[in-house]
């Protein structure tokens, strides 16, 4: 498969990302809604604030990846979109994964940039910020993949949102755990690789298991 | 019409919980024919068209396709955002073709609608485009899931058109049909 199908469907998505308008500030307004009510329901209490943030913020992140996953596929497969890619593309893993890396970039990686805010609000410490934005960055990247797949496994299934987070919930815990530990243990502690493997592990896995699912759903 | 040979589907059949669709389907089609699928509502045609152009798995039989095939199922494959221009220079990029969009558009009479957004157009504005796709790359096959469907008169004959002009080039084309059917078949399929 060249490189051009792929730039499509990059292109492609990102249009109908942009076309969906104020739909792609739900994901953002759902994490940054989830973090803000944190204070109202532990109380003001500055330390544990800043020991349960980072926890939090994972929480949110995982939840809001969710937000919008049932349309990423779901769309192509009543437009008849899905059958052409299906048709006329060597590889429907391929533009699968593109498709879910553009939701990721529109999506997901603007939740990474909000951290610095919401994690000040939760009194999450200075020097765990960064080690904070990038385990967000990465584990945001396995929710999406994993979600991705659970969003093709659930594309002929009407309002599948429900389904899409019990499949993708369970496929998100190795993230969040070592994902939580990087914050605190900082990025030269062993979780951080382990997250890292869990990213590796989810872009090699996740692509081939959302093209066959994909196939399925075409039937 | 030569007879050099652009699919063949064997023994096809198609199951739907415990009803059979179809069964024991032979289907093939040679340069210059216009094959046309008959048959009721739910009677298996789409569900065959799909096991030909490999968008389903077939239940039993197989399928040869010894050349590329475009496919229009019975849905466009439009997104709303797009333009009718957008749309076709979109899978012009995915398939690598340089045809001239402008002049596609112009073929299927939807110069005036190009800019205008799918979600805009009315149900044959939407079926005219999704038909331009066919022009866009050159391939020998064609298969068509009731292509005529809610194409005015004007559309319809643009359609016959293509078709024999495709055939004429050597070309073949499978389609389902349930109503009467602006061009002349090879042959009929009854399922």
């Amino acid at each position: 498969m060249t490189a051009s199908p792929l730039f499509s469907a990059f292109r492609s998505s990102l249009s109908e990302a942009w076309a969906s308008g104020a739909g792609l500030l739900l994901p953002l307004g759902f994490f940054a809604g989830t973090a803000a009510l944190v204070p109202f329901t532990l109380g003001s209490d500055a330390e544990l604030l800043s020991r349960v943030g980072p926890g939090i913020l994972w929480l949110a992140l995982a939840l809001s990846s969710m937000v919008t996953l049932e349309r990423v596929f779901q769309a192509d497969l009543q437009d008849g979109a899905l059958d052409l890619w299906l048709q006329d593309t060597g590889s429907i893993s391929l533009v699968a994964a593109i498709k879910t890396l553009t939701h990721w970039l529109v999506s997901g990686f603007p939740l990474v940039l909000l951290t610095p805010l919401i994690g000040f609000m939760l009194g999450v410490s200075p020097d765990k910020m960064v080690p904070a934005m990038l385990s967000y960055a990465l584990g945001g990247l396995v929710f999406f993949l994993w979600g991705g797949v659970a969003a093709a496994l659930s594309a002929s299934v009407a309002r599948a949102g429900l389904l899409i987070a019990l499949i993708a919930l369970p496929l998100y815990v190795p993230a969040l755990i070592f994902g939580v530990q990087v914050v605190d243990a900082g990025l030269e502690s062993p979780s951080f690789l382990f997250l890292c493997a869990c990213t590796l592990f989810a872009l090699g896995v996740a692509p081939a298991a959302m093209g066959a699912a994909l196939r399925l759903a075409a039937e | 019409m030569s007879d050099r040979r652009l699919i063949e589907g064997r023994g096809l059949g198609a199951v739907r919980g415990e009803r059979v669709l179809f069964r024991d389907v032979s289907i093939s089609a040679v340069a210059g024919e216009l094959i046309l699928l008959r048959g009721a509502n739910g009677s298996g045609k789409t569900t065959l068209l799909r096991q030909l152009a490999g968008l389903s798995e077939p239940q039993a039989g197989d399928v040869k396709r010894i050349s590329a095939h475009h496919w229009i199922g019975h849905t466009n494959g439009l997104k709303a955002h797009e333009t009718p221009r957008t749309h076709l220079q979109h899978w012009a990029r995915v398939w690598g073709s340089d045809a001239e969009v402008g002049a596609v558009l112009e073929r299927l009479g939807m110069t005036r609608p190009a800019n205008v957004p799918c979600r805009m157009l009315s149900a044959g504005q939407k079926r005219r485009t999704a038909l331009a796709r066919l022009l866009l790359q050159p391939r020998d096959l064609w298969l068509l899931d009731e292509p005529f469907n809610a194409l005015d008169t004007e559309g319809q004959s643009k359609l016959a058109e293509m078709i024999e002009s495709h055939r004429a080039e050597g070309g073949a084309v499978i389609a389902a049909l349930h109503g009467a059917a602006p061009v002349k078949a090879s042959r009929e399929v009854e399922l």
